[in-house]
This record gives structure tokens, C-alpha cells and sequence, in this order.
């Protein structure tokens, strides 16, 4: 119907926005809005108990601004001796993993985007293979224990080095982003694969690069569940998993305290706010850190959205 | 390329220096190399995933460290009957599925809602500090998460019990953490609350892509934002959706270990023991190397089937599949 929608295209070129739109945009602002203010201010909450005194946190008084400003919770925590071994050890992991991690993923996804390697489709298919089947917590945790890995701390570096995702991701991004006139160039000179790779392609691929360190270093900085299975020496755990036996297995710190029953109250009060004090102590990095990294996380889901 | 192969060649032309080279065998000889960048991570991938399909047999015997995989007595089925017939069966099923089922209906259509409206939102800016406050709980780890529920829903002090009874006026604390009824609740919105901004990326990405002329043209035929969004919009992410779908069917039966084991406590074992926390019991726990492996290997089986089969109906009726 030509005339119709050419009448109303008179209409609705002016500026004016009709009024079931005007209806609509403010309700995208106000859920937006109540969706903002619902994964935010969980965490603020978290920020102001961690620094307020127990009882005002108990009684509500904290919900806009701390109460009883002390730093009480964070010096005990920085006290709790586990917190800084937890610390060091996950900060050794993550540089070690981060590092073992580019090592693998990055030259592999190069060599799979090379359309002229003999077999990368097969291999493709056996690496994907391995994202929706795998032999299941026994039998990965037989061959760990025949490796010898079984609580060595190599287990928590060595583990999740590969992710098929992410070899995928950098395949992706190789494959638009070097163009195949360049390689024929390069061996019309007679530069190998190698040569290439490490003095063309690496300076070009700063983007990947920085992609899959920080999802490397974010799953190693967060993983718990190979501490868990593999790991059984304090020594060793990761800080996962020290403030997982401080956040929910906890109590056993109040009941150091004997004796007077008012010390006892005050160390099972100070026991409650330190959760608040932990949660935000091994999120700090993260924190600090999200709003530089943030853009590079998004750009690894586009590269990878990019084959679905 | 040379321009020799413009020329018609005649036998005359090429004379019979050498045999004419297999090319694939000349691609290997020039690109032996670029094997050795695979290497590293073939290795991992056959060591750490193809070893254990190799071990997966073990469900299959009766294992004992002694004789080694080879050597333990082969046993058939007895483990899995064993597992069908034990009195947990039922239940770990049944709750392994529900988990599964809520999230994936409450966590799959929101991300999509939210890419939708953040599209629609008239202030640039106001869009992207919202987009930028819902990716951050992504990068909250498990146990912080688990520690943030424990602390916003406990009885004495937790923030919802708190909002509940200043607000609404609530007389008592409702006993979020030792009721088993709350828990598939509490862990589908958790998972919600931590990843919606995050998945709603890829979507917001193919919004972002969508001419805008077609809009335009929209406009012009006089469509409504609401139908705008009806006809140009969601088709335009629909491919991306249903292939997400596809993979989310591929995790059916493997709800993740780490937040569940976290979450439970004996208050709400009875709903929240589920199919990979009690392969890890037996398995890690009480070493019952070969009973565990069936267990996990009968979830895998399902769930590699549910994918299979989801995305062969998904390839017929949409077009839009994985493989």
C-alpha cells in the first residue's frame, strides 16, 4: 500500500516521536535503570559493610553510607597469615599459567588459520570434539596422577593452558587480519612459517594477544575447582580456595578466642563483617583492573562471535 | 602465480624433469613447520583429553590401581545398572534437570531482552554506563559469588532480609540458605544477576550491525519502536540465538560443579545433589574410580546426544547450525 505508507511518512518525519514511543523510551530507562541499580548494589553493600561496624550492619543502617567507619575487618584479614600464602600463590599461577597459556593458544590458532596446512581440518574437528565430550573427573584425574601432578603446584599452571574457545577466537582473528598477499610475499623472499610467525604475524596480532591473556588470567585467577581435586597441601592452595574455608567454612576463627564471653562476641561479629572484608580483598585486582581490561574482554567475544 | 598457466601447455612445453609431486606431500614440505606452533597445544589436547577417552573404559571394569586400566576384570554394564538401580538415581537425575532446565529458560531469553532494550535506549552514554555495570559480576569468581549470596540472603544482617523488613515490613527473617526449597531460586537469579550483561554481548554486537536504513525505512512505513524491534531487530539476532541455544543444549546434564558444591550445605542436599557433585563424591572422595566413571560417563552421553540431536533439528528448521 504505497499511498498509505507515504502519508504516514509525512507524518512521522517531523522530530515529533509519537506517544506510545515516548511510552516506551521511558520505560527502557527505568528498567534499565532498576537493572543497573540490581547487579550494583549488591556490591557497594558489600563495600560499605566491609568498613562499618557489625551492629549497625545488622540493624540496617548501612544501606547508603558506612556506619561506624573502622578498618578493623581489613586488619585482621591482612593478619590471617592463609589470605597472604593464598595471595602469592595465586599470583604465581596466573603469571605462569597467563604466560604457558599465550605459549599455546597463540601459535596454534596461527597455525589453524593457514588454509595450506595439510590436515588443520581434521585436527579442527578433533580439538572441538574435545569442548562437548570428554572422558569425564576420573578418568582426567587418573592421567593427572600418572603425570605425577597430583599436589604439585605445576597441576594449578599446567591445567586449563588450553581452551579450544580461545584457539578458535585467535584462529578467527588470523584469518581476517593477515592478509594471505603478505605471506606470499613473505615466502617469494624465503622466509619460513616460523620466521614469519615471530616477526610479522606476533608484532601485527598486539589485540589477540591481549585477548587471551586476560581471559587466561581471569579463569586462572578464579579457579577453584582444579585446587580442589588435584591440590590437598595448604602450602599450595590458591587463594580460591583459602577464602572459600574463610567465606564458607568459616567459625573456626571466632572460637580461637576463649575464655571471656565478651571477646568471644566481639570476634564472632568481627568473623561476620570480615566476609564482607575478604569478598572485596581477592576482588581488588579485578576491580581495579576491570575498567582498562573491560574493552578487550568485549572485543574477544566479537572475534569469536564472529564464527559463532 | 606465473603466467604459465595462462599457456596452454603442450607436452613439448613441459619437459618430464620429475615425477609430478603429490601436493599435499609439497605443502608438508614447506609447511613442516607451522607443526611445531601446533605442537604444544596437540599435546595438551591429546594428553589431557583423548588419554582420558582412552580410560573412560574403566566405567566398563572394575578398576583397582594395581592392575591398571588393562588388568582390572572387565565387568560390562554391572556399574551402570548398578547406578540406574541405586536409590539416589531419580533424584540426582531429576535434580540435575531441574537445575538445568530453569536456568536455561530463566538466563536464555533475559540477555536477549536486555540487548534488545539497550539497543532501543535514546542516551548514548546512559546505555553504556549500564552495559559497563552489567559485565561486572562476570568477573567475580565462583566463591566470591557464592560468598556474596551467603552474605546478602543469610537470616541476621543479610542485606535482603534487611530490605525485607524495613520495606515490606517483614516480621521475621525468612531462612534463605536452610530452606532447600529456596536453593534452585537462588541459584538461577545468582546466575542470572552474574551473567546477563555478559551474554548479552554477542547479541548487542549483531544489533549493532543491523542497517540502519532498514530502520529508517521502518520509520518511514510508520512502525512503532515496539514493532521495530518485533520485525527488524529480533530477526536479525535470531540466528546468533538459536545457535547459542545449540550449545547451551551441549551442557544440558553438566550443570556447573563448582557454584552447586559450593551452594550446598545439608539443609538442601536433597535438592541441590546433583549428578557431577556426587560423580566428584564418589569419585575423589570415597575412590570409587570405576562407579564415578560411569556416572560421568552416562552424563556425557546425554548431553553429547542432546546436541547432536537439537542441532540436526535446528540445521533443518533454521538453516542455523554448528556444524
Amino acid at each position: 500500500m504505497p499511498q498509505t505508507s507515504a502519508a504516514v511518512a509525512s507524518k512521522s518525519n517531523r522530530v515529533h516521536l509519537t506517544r506510545s514511543d515516548l511510552i516506551f523510551d521511558i520505560c527502557v530507562y527505568i528498567i534499565l535503570g532498576i537493572f543497573s541499580l540490581i547487579v550494583a548494589y549488591p556490591l557497594y553493600f558489600v563495600v560499605t559493610a566491609s568498613i562499618s561496624d557489625p551492629v549497625a550492619i545488622n540493624s540496617g543502617q548501612t544501606l547508603l553510607l558506612p556506619k561506624g567507619v573502622n578498618l578493623d575487618t581489613y586488619r585482621a584479614i591482612f593478619n590471617e597469615k592463609r589470605i597472604w600464602t593464598g595471595y602469592r600463590n595465586t599470583i604465581i599461577y596466573t603469571l605462569l599459567g597467563t604466560a604457558l597459556s599465550l605459549f599455546c593458544k597463540i601459535p596454534a590458532g596461527y597455525a589453524l588459520s593457514r588454509k595450506d596446512l595439510p590436515g588443520a581440518g581434521i585436527i579442527m574437528k578433533l580439538m572441538v570434539f574435545t569442548m562437548y565430550f570428554s572422558g569425564g573427573l576420573i578418568p582426567t584425574y587418573l592421567v593427572v596422577k600418572g603425570l605425577g601432578l597430583v599436589n604439585k603446584p605445576a597441576v594449578m599452571v599446567i591445567l586449563g593452558c588450553v581452551s579450544v574457545y580461545d584457539i578458535i577466537i585467535t584462529r578467527s582473528f588470523f584469518v581476517s587480519n593477515i592478509p594471505q598477499e603478505m605471506l606470499e610475499a613473505a615466502h617469494l623472499d624465503g622466509c619460513s612459517n616460523l620466521h614469519f610467525f615471530t616477526s610479522i604475524v606476533i608484532p601485527l596480532s598486539g589485540a589477540i594477544i591481549a585477548v587471551i591473556a586476560l581471559y587466561s588470567a581471569v579463569g586462572y585467577w578464579n579457579g577453584f575447582f582444579n585446587a580442589l581435586i588435584y591440590l590437598s597441601k595448604q602450602e599450595y592452595f590458591p587463594l580460591q580456595l583459602i577464602i572459600r574455608d574463610l567465606l564458607l567454612v568459616s567459625q573456626a576463627m571466632a572460637s580461637s578466642t576463649d575464655g571471656d564471653p565478651h571477646a568471644v562476641q566481639a570476634a564472632l561479629r568481627l568473623a561476620e563483617t570480615m566476609k564482607y572484608g575478604i569478598i572485596i580483598v581477592c576482588s581488588v585486582p579485578m576491580l581495579i583492573l576491570y575498567p582498562f581490561i573491560q574493552r578487550f574482554f568485549v572485543k574477544g567475544v566479537m572475534i569469536g562471535g564472529i564464527k559463532g | 602465480m606465473k603466467d604459465s598457466s595462462t599457456a596452454i601447455p603442450t607436452s613439448a612445453d613441459v619437459p618430464p624433469r620429475r615425477k609430478r609431486v603429490n601436493p599435499t606431500v609439497k605443502l608438508l614440505k614447506r609447511n613442516w613447520d607451522l607443526y611445531l606452533l601446533l605442537l604444544p597445544a596437540l599435546l595438551y589436547i591429546v594428553i589431557l583429553h583423548y588419554v582420558p577417552l582412552y580410560g573412560v573404559q574403566i566405567a566398563f571394569r572394575d578398576y583397582n590401581p594395581w592392575d591398571g586400566i588393562l588388568g582390572s576384570p572387565w565387568v560390562g554394564l554391572e556399574n551402570f545398572k548398578r547406578f540406574f538401580s541405586s536409590a539416589q538415581f531419580w533424584s540426582l537425575l531429576g535434580n540435575t534437570m531441574a537445575l538445568s532446565v530453569y536456568s536455561l529458560i530463566a538466563s536464555f531469553p533475559i540477555p536477549i531482552v536486555f540487548a534488545l532494550l539497550l539497543n532501543q535506549c535514546a542516551s548514548k552514554k546512559f546505555g553504556k554506563a549500564t552495559q559497563m555495570i552489567s559485565y561486572m559480576p562476570h568477573f567475580i569468581s565462583v566463591v566470591v559469588l557464592v560468598g556474596i549470596i551467603n552474605v546478602m540472603f543469610q537470616a541476621r544482617g543479610g542485606l535482603v532480609n534487611i530490605l525485607l523488613s524495613r520495606l515490606l515490613g517483614f516480621q521475621d527473617p525468612i531462612l534463605f540458605l536452610s530452606h532447600s526449597k529456596y536453593f534452585r531460586h537462588l541459584y538461577v537469579w545468582s546466575g542470572v544477576w552474574q551473567n546477563t550483561g555478559w551474554s548479552s554481548i554477542i547479541y548487542i554486537a549483531s544489533l549493532s550491525s543491523v542497517s540502519p536504513e532498514i530502520h529508517e525505512a521502518a520509520i518511514v512505513d510508520g512502525a512503532s519502536k515496539l514493532q521495530r524491534i518485533r520485525y527488524v531487530d529480533f530477526p536479525s539476532i535470531l540466528p546468533t540465538a538459536v545457535i547459542l541455544f545449540i550449545m547451551n543444549m551441549g551442557k544440558f546434564l553438566s550443570v556447573g560443579f563448582e557454584k552447586v558444591y559450593l551452594m550446598q550445605n545439608d539443609a538442601n542436599l536433597q535438592v541441590s545433589e546433583i549428578i557431577s557433585t556426587y560423580t566428584y563424591k564418589i569419585g575423589i572422595l570415597s575412590a570409587q574410580y570405576s562407579y564415578s566413571s560411569a556416572v560421568g560417563l552416562f552424563n556425557n552421553v546425554i548431553n553429547f546426544t542432546l546436541l547432536m540431536v537439537v542441532n540436526r533439528i535446528s540445521g533443518k528448521i533454521t538453516g542455523s547450525s554448528l556444524w
